[in-house]
Protein backbone atom coordinates (compact mmCIF):
# COMPACT_ATOMS: atom_id res chain seq x y z
CA UNK A 1 0.00 0.00 0.00
CA UNK A 2 1.89 3.43 -1.16
CA UNK A 3 0.78 6.61 0.66
CA UNK A 4 1.66 9.76 -1.42
CA UNK A 5 2.89 12.01 1.40
CA UNK A 6 2.52 15.56 0.49
CA UNK A 7 4.64 17.93 2.13
CA UNK A 8 1.96 19.67 2.30
CA UNK A 9 -1.93 19.00 1.71
CA UNK A 10 -2.63 20.80 -1.49
CA UNK A 11 -6.81 20.66 -2.09
CA UNK A 12 -7.54 23.54 -4.34
CA UNK A 13 -7.38 23.58 -7.91
CA UNK A 14 -5.04 27.08 -7.72
CA UNK A 15 -3.05 25.88 -5.33
CA UNK A 16 -2.83 22.69 -7.48
CA UNK A 17 -2.50 24.98 -10.87
CA UNK A 18 0.63 27.02 -9.16
CA UNK A 19 2.88 24.50 -8.04
CA UNK A 20 2.33 22.52 -11.10
CA UNK A 21 3.23 25.44 -12.70
CA UNK A 22 6.14 26.01 -10.60
CA UNK A 23 7.01 22.48 -11.06
CA UNK A 24 6.82 22.00 -6.59
CA UNK A 25 4.17 19.42 -6.54
CA UNK A 26 6.47 17.33 -4.21
CA UNK A 27 5.64 14.64 -2.25
CA UNK A 28 7.42 11.86 -0.53
CA UNK A 29 6.66 7.91 -0.86
CA UNK A 30 5.91 6.31 1.62
CA UNK A 31 4.91 2.75 1.50
CA UNK A 32 2.38 1.56 4.74
CA UNK A 33 2.89 -2.10 4.24
CA UNK A 34 5.15 -3.48 1.44
CA UNK A 35 5.98 -7.23 0.52
CA UNK A 36 3.63 -8.34 3.21
CA UNK A 37 2.65 -11.56 1.92
CA UNK A 38 1.14 -14.35 4.19
CA UNK A 39 -2.04 -17.17 3.79
CA UNK A 40 -4.15 -17.54 6.46
CA UNK A 41 -6.26 -20.95 6.65
CA UNK A 42 -9.55 -21.46 7.21
CA UNK A 43 -10.31 -21.38 11.00
CA UNK A 44 -6.92 -19.82 11.99
CA UNK A 45 -7.42 -17.04 14.09
CA UNK A 46 -3.80 -14.71 13.16
CA UNK A 47 -3.44 -11.55 16.04
CA UNK A 48 -1.26 -8.81 14.05
CA UNK A 49 0.86 -7.38 16.51
CA UNK A 50 3.20 -4.11 15.72
CA UNK A 51 4.24 -0.93 17.09
CA UNK A 52 2.18 2.29 15.81
CA UNK A 53 2.08 3.03 12.79
CA UNK A 54 3.54 -0.23 11.73
CA UNK A 55 0.33 -1.07 9.35
CA UNK A 56 -2.01 -2.95 11.59
CA UNK A 57 -4.65 -0.50 10.79
CA UNK A 58 -3.83 -0.54 7.13
CA UNK A 59 -3.72 -4.00 6.69
CA UNK A 60 -7.07 -4.86 7.85
CA UNK A 61 -8.61 -2.01 5.76
CA UNK A 62 -6.89 -3.56 2.80
CA UNK A 63 -8.18 -7.05 3.56
CA UNK A 64 -11.56 -5.72 4.25
CA UNK A 65 -11.77 -3.74 0.78
CA UNK A 66 -12.21 -0.23 2.14
CA UNK A 67 -8.26 0.26 0.73
CA UNK A 68 -7.28 -0.68 -2.44
CA UNK A 69 -3.35 -2.38 -2.89
CA UNK A 70 -1.56 0.07 -5.29
CA UNK A 71 0.48 -3.50 -6.09
CA UNK A 72 -0.39 -6.83 -5.61
CA UNK A 73 -3.98 -8.11 -4.55
CA UNK A 74 -6.27 -9.63 -1.72
CA UNK A 75 -7.90 -12.70 -2.03
CA UNK A 76 -10.62 -13.84 0.33
CA UNK A 77 -13.03 -16.55 0.49
CA UNK A 78 -16.54 -16.16 1.85
CA UNK A 79 -17.90 -13.50 3.84
CA UNK A 80 -15.93 -10.76 5.53
CA UNK A 81 -17.44 -9.02 8.61
CA UNK A 82 -15.15 -5.87 9.43
CA UNK A 83 -15.58 -4.91 12.93
CA UNK A 84 -12.82 -1.85 12.56
CA UNK A 85 -14.90 0.73 13.76
CA UNK A 86 -18.65 0.30 15.22
CA UNK A 87 -21.34 2.80 14.06
CA UNK A 88 -19.33 4.37 11.27
CA UNK A 89 -22.57 4.53 9.59
CA UNK A 90 -24.66 5.52 12.39
CA UNK A 91 -27.31 8.88 11.33
CA UNK A 92 -27.76 10.74 14.83
CA UNK A 93 -31.05 11.94 13.71
CA UNK A 94 -32.61 8.56 13.07
CA UNK A 95 -33.42 6.47 15.84
CA UNK A 96 -31.71 3.30 17.37
CA UNK A 97 -34.77 1.48 15.20
CA UNK A 98 -34.07 3.06 12.33
CA UNK A 99 -30.33 2.76 12.72
CA UNK A 100 -30.21 -1.16 12.88
CA UNK A 101 -31.90 -1.16 9.38
CA UNK A 102 -29.12 1.48 8.52
CA UNK A 103 -26.24 0.14 9.33
CA UNK A 104 -27.09 -3.04 8.75
CA UNK A 105 -27.91 -1.81 5.08
CA UNK A 106 -24.13 -0.43 5.03
CA UNK A 107 -22.81 -3.92 6.08
CA UNK A 108 -24.27 -4.95 3.44
CA UNK A 109 -27.01 -6.95 4.61
CA UNK A 110 -30.32 -7.76 3.22
CA UNK A 111 -33.65 -6.47 4.80
CA UNK A 112 -34.91 -9.98 5.10
CA UNK A 113 -32.17 -10.27 7.11
CA UNK A 114 -32.10 -7.41 9.26
CA UNK A 115 -36.00 -8.31 9.79
CA UNK A 116 -35.12 -11.63 11.22
CA UNK A 117 -31.92 -10.53 13.46
CA UNK A 118 -34.17 -7.67 14.79
CA UNK A 119 -35.11 -8.68 17.92
CA UNK A 120 -31.93 -10.39 18.48
CA UNK A 121 -29.95 -7.17 18.16
CA UNK A 122 -32.35 -5.25 20.16
CA UNK A 123 -31.80 -7.99 23.13
CA UNK A 124 -28.29 -8.08 22.61
CA UNK A 125 -27.78 -4.38 22.75
CA UNK A 126 -29.64 -4.08 26.10
CA UNK A 127 -31.56 -1.20 24.24
CA UNK A 128 -34.73 -2.14 24.44
CA UNK A 129 -36.74 1.06 26.10
CA UNK A 130 -34.75 3.17 24.30
CA UNK A 131 -34.83 2.06 20.44
CA UNK A 132 -36.98 4.53 19.34
CA UNK A 133 -35.24 7.74 21.01
CA UNK A 134 -33.33 9.15 18.53
CA UNK A 135 -29.35 8.21 18.33
CA UNK A 136 -27.79 11.25 19.48
CA UNK A 137 -29.44 11.24 22.48
CA UNK A 138 -27.22 7.79 23.47
CA UNK A 139 -24.52 7.57 25.48
CA UNK A 140 -21.23 6.44 23.56
CA UNK A 141 -21.14 3.29 25.51
CA UNK A 142 -24.63 2.62 23.94
CA UNK A 143 -23.58 3.55 20.32
CA UNK A 144 -21.27 1.05 20.47
CA UNK A 145 -23.21 -1.67 22.18
CA UNK A 146 -25.78 -1.40 19.60
CA UNK A 147 -23.00 -1.01 16.63
CA UNK A 148 -21.52 -4.15 18.28
CA UNK A 149 -25.40 -6.35 18.11
CA UNK A 150 -25.62 -5.10 14.62
CA UNK A 151 -22.06 -6.27 13.38
CA UNK A 152 -21.79 -9.29 15.13
CA UNK A 153 -25.73 -10.08 14.11
CA UNK A 154 -24.23 -11.53 11.02
CA UNK A 155 -22.79 -15.27 11.06
CA UNK A 156 -19.37 -14.59 9.13
CA UNK A 157 -16.57 -16.82 7.43
CA UNK A 158 -13.94 -14.66 8.42
CA UNK A 159 -13.96 -11.56 11.30
CA UNK A 160 -11.67 -8.73 11.31
CA UNK A 161 -11.74 -7.15 14.94
CA UNK A 162 -9.46 -3.81 15.55
CA UNK A 163 -9.27 -4.02 19.43
CA UNK A 164 -13.29 -4.05 19.36
CA UNK A 165 -13.55 -6.27 22.42
CA UNK A 166 -13.33 -3.38 25.21
CA UNK A 167 -17.22 -2.38 24.23
CA UNK A 168 -19.43 -1.23 27.22
CA UNK A 169 -19.20 -1.48 30.96
CA UNK A 170 -17.98 -4.52 32.63
CA UNK A 171 -20.99 -6.87 31.85
CA UNK A 172 -21.68 -5.96 28.53
CA UNK A 173 -17.81 -6.60 27.72
CA UNK A 174 -18.13 -10.13 28.71
CA UNK A 175 -20.99 -10.72 26.83
CA UNK A 176 -19.58 -9.73 23.74
CA UNK A 177 -16.28 -11.70 24.33
CA UNK A 178 -18.57 -14.54 24.97
CA UNK A 179 -20.20 -13.92 21.54
CA UNK A 180 -16.67 -13.59 19.52
CA UNK A 181 -15.41 -17.02 21.23
CA UNK A 182 -18.74 -18.71 20.31
CA UNK A 183 -18.14 -17.43 17.34
CA UNK A 184 -14.70 -18.88 16.96
CA UNK A 185 -15.94 -22.32 18.33
CA UNK A 186 -17.84 -22.40 15.02
CA UNK A 187 -14.95 -22.39 13.32
CA UNK A 188 -14.71 -18.38 12.11
CA UNK A 189 -11.12 -17.43 10.56
CA UNK A 190 -10.38 -14.60 12.40
CA UNK A 191 -7.66 -11.72 11.94
CA UNK A 192 -7.29 -9.99 15.57
CA UNK A 193 -4.87 -6.63 15.71
CA UNK A 194 -4.12 -6.10 19.64
CA UNK A 195 -1.16 -4.95 21.40
CA UNK A 196 -1.85 -7.24 24.20
CA UNK A 197 0.00 -10.31 23.99
CA UNK A 198 -2.31 -11.62 26.34
CA UNK A 199 -5.50 -10.97 24.67
CA UNK A 200 -3.63 -12.44 21.38
CA UNK A 201 -2.51 -15.98 23.07
CA UNK A 202 -5.86 -16.15 24.71
CA UNK A 203 -7.77 -15.94 21.32
CA UNK A 204 -5.41 -16.49 18.82
CA UNK A 205 -3.72 -19.74 17.12
CA UNK A 206 -1.02 -17.92 14.87
CA UNK A 207 0.33 -14.79 14.67
CA UNK A 208 2.29 -12.04 12.87
CA UNK A 209 4.51 -8.90 13.84
CA UNK A 210 4.53 -6.20 11.34
CA UNK A 211 7.14 -3.12 11.89
CA UNK A 212 7.16 -0.35 9.45
CA UNK A 213 5.20 -1.55 7.29
CA UNK A 214 6.89 -4.98 6.93
CA UNK A 215 6.41 -8.67 8.14
CA UNK A 216 9.10 -9.70 10.23
CA UNK A 217 7.82 -12.47 11.72
CA UNK A 218 4.77 -14.85 11.21
CA UNK A 219 3.82 -18.44 13.15
CA UNK A 220 2.51 -20.25 15.81
CA UNK A 221 0.99 -17.58 18.44
CA UNK A 222 3.53 -18.78 21.46
CA UNK A 223 6.46 -18.71 19.92
CA UNK A 224 6.03 -15.11 17.88
CA UNK A 225 4.67 -13.59 21.06
CA UNK A 226 7.67 -14.48 23.08
CA UNK A 227 9.09 -12.11 20.19
CA UNK A 228 6.94 -9.28 20.19
CA UNK A 229 7.31 -9.42 24.49
CA UNK A 230 11.35 -9.02 23.36
CA UNK A 231 11.23 -6.56 20.53
CA UNK A 232 8.82 -4.05 23.46
CA UNK A 233 11.79 -4.46 26.35
CA UNK A 234 14.58 -4.56 23.48
CA UNK A 235 12.82 -0.99 22.54
CA UNK B 1 -18.23 -12.10 -15.76
CA UNK B 2 -17.13 -8.52 -14.36
CA UNK B 3 -20.27 -7.33 -15.36
CA UNK B 4 -22.03 -10.19 -13.44
CA UNK B 5 -19.56 -8.87 -10.46
CA UNK B 6 -21.11 -5.14 -10.30
CA UNK B 7 -24.72 -6.75 -10.85
CA UNK B 8 -24.33 -8.70 -7.81
CA UNK B 9 -22.70 -6.13 -5.98
CA UNK B 10 -25.65 -3.92 -6.65
CA UNK B 11 -27.71 -6.58 -5.65
CA UNK B 12 -26.30 -7.12 -2.31
CA UNK B 13 -26.41 -3.32 -1.72
CA UNK B 14 -29.55 -2.31 -3.05
CA UNK B 15 -31.37 -2.31 0.51
CA UNK B 16 -28.70 0.53 1.65
CA UNK B 17 -29.46 2.24 -1.48
CA UNK B 18 -33.21 2.26 -0.33
CA UNK B 19 -32.44 3.04 3.10
CA UNK B 20 -30.17 6.18 1.91
CA UNK B 21 -32.93 7.08 -0.13
CA UNK B 22 -35.85 7.04 2.37
CA UNK B 23 -33.55 8.23 4.86
CA UNK B 24 -33.00 12.12 3.16
CA UNK B 25 -36.45 12.07 2.36
CA UNK B 26 -37.65 11.27 6.34
CA UNK B 27 -35.05 13.37 7.90
CA UNK B 28 -35.46 16.63 5.79
CA UNK B 29 -38.59 17.71 6.85
CA UNK B 30 -38.49 15.71 10.55
CA UNK B 31 -38.08 18.39 12.57
CA UNK B 32 -40.36 21.21 10.97
CA UNK B 33 -44.02 21.54 11.95
CA UNK B 34 -45.51 21.19 8.55
CA UNK B 35 -42.99 18.66 7.56
CA UNK B 36 -43.54 17.04 3.85
CA UNK B 37 -46.08 20.25 3.13
CA UNK B 38 -43.03 21.93 2.47
CA UNK B 39 -42.33 20.09 -0.56
CA UNK B 40 -45.45 21.71 -2.16
CA UNK B 41 -45.32 25.07 0.06
CA UNK B 42 -41.79 25.58 -1.05
CA UNK B 43 -42.22 25.66 -4.32
CA UNK B 44 -46.04 27.56 -4.37
CA UNK B 45 -44.54 30.63 -2.25
CA UNK B 46 -41.83 30.53 -4.61
CA UNK B 47 -43.98 30.89 -7.77
CA UNK B 48 -46.03 33.32 -5.95
CA UNK B 49 -43.14 35.93 -5.21
CA UNK B 50 -41.35 35.43 -8.71
CA UNK B 51 -44.71 35.89 -10.43
CA UNK B 52 -45.36 39.05 -8.37
CA UNK B 53 -42.16 40.41 -9.25
CA UNK B 54 -41.45 39.33 -12.92
CA UNK B 55 -44.98 39.78 -14.57
CA UNK B 56 -44.74 43.32 -14.18
CA UNK B 57 -41.75 43.21 -16.25
CA UNK B 58 -41.77 39.94 -18.89
CA UNK B 59 -44.15 37.17 -19.73
CA UNK B 60 -47.86 38.04 -20.19
CA UNK B 61 -48.40 39.00 -23.60
CA UNK B 62 -46.05 36.69 -25.14
CA UNK B 63 -47.19 33.96 -27.36
CA UNK B 64 -45.21 31.20 -25.57
CA UNK B 65 -46.51 31.86 -22.26
CA UNK B 66 -49.92 31.27 -21.84
CA UNK B 67 -49.94 31.45 -18.69
CA UNK B 68 -47.95 33.06 -16.29
CA UNK B 69 -47.38 31.68 -13.25
CA UNK B 70 -47.40 27.67 -14.71
CA UNK B 71 -44.58 29.53 -17.67
CA UNK B 72 -42.47 30.07 -14.51
CA UNK B 73 -43.25 27.46 -11.92
CA UNK B 74 -42.72 24.59 -14.82
CA UNK B 75 -39.26 26.22 -15.15
CA UNK B 76 -38.13 26.41 -11.59
CA UNK B 77 -39.39 23.19 -10.91
CA UNK B 78 -36.73 21.37 -13.16
CA UNK B 79 -34.22 23.86 -12.31
CA UNK B 80 -34.77 23.32 -8.93
CA UNK B 81 -34.29 19.59 -9.22
CA UNK B 82 -31.36 20.38 -11.22
CA UNK B 83 -29.49 22.42 -9.10
CA UNK B 84 -30.23 20.65 -5.78
CA UNK B 85 -29.53 16.96 -6.76
CA UNK B 86 -26.67 18.08 -8.84
CA UNK B 87 -24.93 20.59 -5.53
CA UNK B 88 -26.10 17.29 -3.52
CA UNK B 89 -24.57 14.68 -4.88
CA UNK B 90 -21.02 17.02 -5.85
CA UNK B 91 -20.66 16.41 -1.57
CA UNK B 92 -22.20 13.42 -1.03
CA UNK B 93 -18.41 11.45 -1.36
CA UNK B 94 -16.91 13.94 1.46
CA UNK B 95 -20.05 13.96 3.04
CA UNK B 96 -19.92 10.38 3.67
CA UNK B 97 -16.56 10.13 4.17
CA UNK B 98 -16.02 8.83 7.68
CA UNK B 99 -18.32 5.77 6.72
CA UNK B 100 -16.37 5.42 3.23
CA UNK B 101 -13.28 5.09 5.10
CA UNK B 102 -14.28 2.65 7.42
CA UNK B 103 -16.74 0.12 5.29
CA UNK B 104 -16.41 -1.33 2.35
CA UNK B 105 -19.57 0.12 0.27
CA UNK B 106 -19.45 0.66 -3.33
CA UNK B 107 -19.41 4.27 -3.32
CA UNK B 108 -21.61 5.39 -6.47
CA UNK B 109 -24.20 4.37 -4.09
CA UNK B 110 -23.79 8.02 -2.45
CA UNK B 111 -24.34 10.11 -5.09
CA UNK B 112 -26.74 7.78 -6.31
CA UNK B 113 -29.14 7.74 -3.73
CA UNK B 114 -29.21 11.51 -3.09
CA UNK B 115 -30.07 12.39 -6.50
CA UNK B 116 -32.50 9.47 -6.34
CA UNK B 117 -34.11 10.93 -3.23
CA UNK B 118 -34.26 14.84 -5.22
CA UNK B 119 -36.18 13.03 -7.48
CA UNK B 120 -38.73 11.80 -5.61
CA UNK B 121 -39.36 14.76 -3.95
CA UNK B 122 -38.89 16.61 -7.33
CA UNK B 123 -42.00 14.26 -8.50
CA UNK B 124 -44.18 15.14 -5.50
CA UNK B 125 -43.20 18.39 -5.83
CA UNK B 126 -45.12 18.46 -9.68
CA UNK B 127 -48.38 17.94 -8.23
CA UNK B 128 -48.08 21.41 -7.07
CA UNK B 129 -47.75 22.07 -10.69
CA UNK B 130 -51.57 19.94 -11.29
CA UNK B 131 -52.93 22.31 -8.28
CA UNK B 132 -51.95 25.48 -10.21
CA UNK B 133 -53.20 24.58 -13.60
CA UNK B 134 -56.63 23.07 -12.08
CA UNK B 135 -56.67 26.72 -10.50
CA UNK B 136 -56.63 28.66 -13.07
CA UNK B 137 -59.17 26.16 -15.28
CA UNK B 138 -61.20 26.77 -12.51
CA UNK B 139 -61.52 30.71 -12.59
CA UNK B 140 -61.24 30.37 -15.99
CA UNK B 141 -58.55 32.96 -16.56
CA UNK B 142 -55.63 31.73 -18.78
CA UNK B 143 -56.80 28.39 -18.83
CA UNK B 144 -54.44 25.34 -19.41
CA UNK B 145 -55.60 23.14 -21.33
CA UNK B 146 -55.65 19.36 -20.13
CA UNK B 147 -54.35 17.16 -22.87
CA UNK B 148 -53.05 14.14 -23.40
CA UNK B 149 -49.75 15.45 -24.75
CA UNK B 150 -48.92 16.20 -21.54
CA UNK B 151 -47.81 12.59 -20.81
CA UNK B 152 -45.26 13.69 -22.69
CA UNK B 153 -43.18 15.24 -19.70
CA UNK B 154 -41.85 12.10 -18.96
CA UNK B 155 -39.50 12.37 -21.85
CA UNK B 156 -37.58 15.41 -20.94
CA UNK B 157 -37.95 14.65 -16.71
CA UNK B 158 -35.90 11.34 -17.78
CA UNK B 159 -33.21 13.28 -19.60
CA UNK B 160 -32.70 15.09 -17.26
CA UNK B 161 -32.39 12.30 -14.52
CA UNK B 162 -30.00 10.84 -16.56
CA UNK B 163 -27.50 14.17 -17.24
CA UNK B 164 -27.86 14.73 -13.22
CA UNK B 165 -26.88 11.79 -12.37
CA UNK B 166 -23.93 12.05 -14.41
CA UNK B 167 -23.01 15.29 -13.88
CA UNK B 168 -23.72 14.80 -10.32
CA UNK B 169 -20.92 11.76 -10.47
CA UNK B 170 -18.74 14.00 -12.39
CA UNK B 171 -18.87 16.80 -9.54
CA UNK B 172 -18.73 14.23 -6.80
CA UNK B 173 -15.30 13.05 -8.18
CA UNK B 174 -13.88 16.58 -8.84
CA UNK B 175 -14.97 17.86 -5.27
CA UNK B 176 -13.07 15.14 -4.10
CA UNK B 177 -9.63 16.41 -5.59
CA UNK B 178 -10.56 19.91 -5.43
CA UNK B 179 -13.16 20.85 -2.71
CA UNK B 180 -12.78 24.63 -4.64
CA UNK B 181 -15.34 22.80 -7.15
CA UNK B 182 -18.12 23.99 -4.47
CA UNK B 183 -17.75 27.68 -4.48
CA UNK B 184 -17.16 27.77 -8.02
CA UNK B 185 -20.47 25.49 -8.91
CA UNK B 186 -22.82 27.77 -6.55
CA UNK B 187 -21.29 30.78 -8.43
CA UNK B 188 -22.30 28.59 -12.00
CA UNK B 189 -26.06 27.79 -10.55
CA UNK B 190 -26.81 31.11 -10.20
CA UNK B 191 -25.51 31.99 -13.49
CA UNK B 192 -27.50 29.30 -15.08
CA UNK B 193 -30.65 29.91 -12.95
CA UNK B 194 -30.70 33.37 -15.33
CA UNK B 195 -28.63 32.04 -17.99
CA UNK B 196 -32.07 29.55 -18.55
CA UNK B 197 -35.20 31.23 -19.94
CA UNK B 198 -36.84 30.27 -16.87
CA UNK B 199 -38.58 33.47 -15.26
CA UNK B 200 -38.32 35.16 -19.27
CA UNK B 201 -38.93 33.71 -22.74
CA UNK B 202 -36.43 34.22 -25.48
CA UNK B 203 -38.22 35.88 -27.85
CA UNK B 204 -38.82 38.69 -25.08
CA UNK B 205 -34.85 39.60 -25.27
CA UNK B 206 -34.73 41.47 -28.80
CA UNK B 207 -31.91 39.90 -29.79
CA UNK B 208 -33.50 38.32 -33.12
CA UNK B 209 -34.24 34.80 -33.72
CA UNK B 210 -30.53 33.85 -35.16
CA UNK B 211 -28.50 35.80 -32.99
CA UNK B 212 -25.50 34.45 -31.09
CA UNK B 213 -26.81 35.66 -27.74
CA UNK B 214 -30.08 33.53 -28.59
CA UNK B 215 -27.72 30.49 -30.00
CA UNK B 216 -25.85 31.02 -26.39
CA UNK B 217 -28.93 30.38 -24.47
CA UNK B 218 -29.86 27.63 -26.70
CA UNK B 219 -26.85 25.31 -25.96
CA UNK B 220 -27.46 25.29 -22.26
CA UNK B 221 -29.32 22.23 -22.10
CA UNK B 222 -30.97 22.66 -19.25
CA UNK B 223 -32.75 24.82 -21.72
CA UNK B 224 -34.22 22.22 -23.95
CA UNK B 225 -35.25 20.27 -21.42
CA UNK B 226 -37.23 22.77 -19.83
CA UNK B 227 -38.76 23.97 -23.53
CA UNK B 228 -39.78 20.67 -24.40
CA UNK B 229 -41.56 20.34 -20.76
CA UNK B 230 -43.51 23.76 -21.41
CA UNK B 231 -44.40 22.57 -25.04
CA UNK B 232 -46.09 19.52 -23.05
CA UNK B 233 -47.87 21.43 -20.58
CA UNK B 234 -48.78 25.24 -22.15
CA UNK B 235 -49.34 23.66 -25.54
CA UNK B 236 -50.88 20.51 -26.09
CA UNK B 237 -53.23 21.75 -28.50
CA UNK B 238 -50.85 22.42 -30.69
CA UNK B 239 -47.73 20.38 -29.59
CA UNK B 240 -45.55 18.96 -32.53
CA UNK B 241 -45.57 22.44 -33.21
CA UNK B 242 -43.58 23.27 -30.72
CA UNK B 243 -41.77 20.81 -29.72
CA UNK B 244 -38.29 21.21 -31.28
CA UNK B 245 -37.21 17.23 -32.45
CA UNK B 246 -33.00 18.82 -33.17
CA UNK B 247 -33.19 20.19 -29.33
CA UNK B 248 -34.91 16.45 -28.32
CA UNK B 249 -31.55 14.71 -30.09
CA UNK B 250 -29.17 17.41 -28.71
CA UNK B 251 -30.54 17.13 -25.07
CA UNK B 252 -30.62 13.43 -25.29
CA UNK B 253 -27.28 13.26 -26.24
CA UNK B 254 -26.11 15.91 -23.88
CA UNK B 255 -27.43 13.77 -21.09
CA UNK B 256 -26.01 10.35 -22.18
CA UNK B 257 -22.80 12.15 -22.33
CA UNK B 258 -22.52 13.29 -19.31
CA UNK B 259 -23.57 10.04 -18.12
CA UNK B 260 -20.95 8.34 -19.68
CA UNK B 261 -18.74 10.82 -18.62
CA UNK B 262 -19.59 11.09 -15.10
CA UNK B 263 -19.44 6.74 -14.62
CA UNK B 264 -15.96 6.97 -16.42
CA UNK B 265 -14.65 9.40 -14.08
CA UNK B 266 -15.93 8.18 -10.93
CA UNK B 267 -14.98 4.28 -12.22
CA UNK B 268 -11.16 5.66 -12.81
CA UNK B 269 -10.53 7.79 -9.95
CA UNK B 270 -12.83 5.79 -7.08
CA UNK B 271 -10.21 4.19 -5.35
CA UNK B 272 -7.83 7.10 -4.67
CA UNK B 273 -10.83 8.64 -3.10
CA UNK B 274 -9.99 7.63 -0.20
CA UNK B 275 -6.70 9.05 0.20
CA UNK B 276 -8.04 13.03 -0.21
CA UNK B 277 -11.34 12.74 2.01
Amino acid sequence: MLFRLNRERVDNAKEYVIRMLTRKLHYTEFWALKDVSFKVEKGDRVGVMGFNGAGKSTLLKTIAGVLKPTMGNVKVTGTIAPMLELGAGFDPNYSGAENIYLYGATMGFSRKFIDEKYNEIVEFSELKEFINAPLKSYSSGMKSRLGFAIATAVKPDVLILDEVLSVGDAAFKEKSEQRILDMIEDGVTVLYVSHSTDRIRKLCNKAVILTKGQLVASGEVGEICDMYTEMVNSK
Amino acid sequence: MAFKVYTDKFMKYRFLLRELVIKRIKLQYRSSVLGVLWTFLQPLLTMIVLTFVFSMVFGKNSAAVVNYPVFLLSGRLLYDFYSQSTKRAMKSIRGNASIIKKVYVPKYIYPLSVVLSTFVTFIISLSVLAIVIAFFNIIKKDPVPVTPAMFFIIVPIIILFVMCLGIGMLLATLDVFFKDVENIYDVFCTLLFYGTPIVYTIDKLNFGADSWQVNLLKINPLYGIIDMFRAAILHGDEFMAFLDINSLIYCSVFAVVMLIAGIGLFYKFQDKFILHI
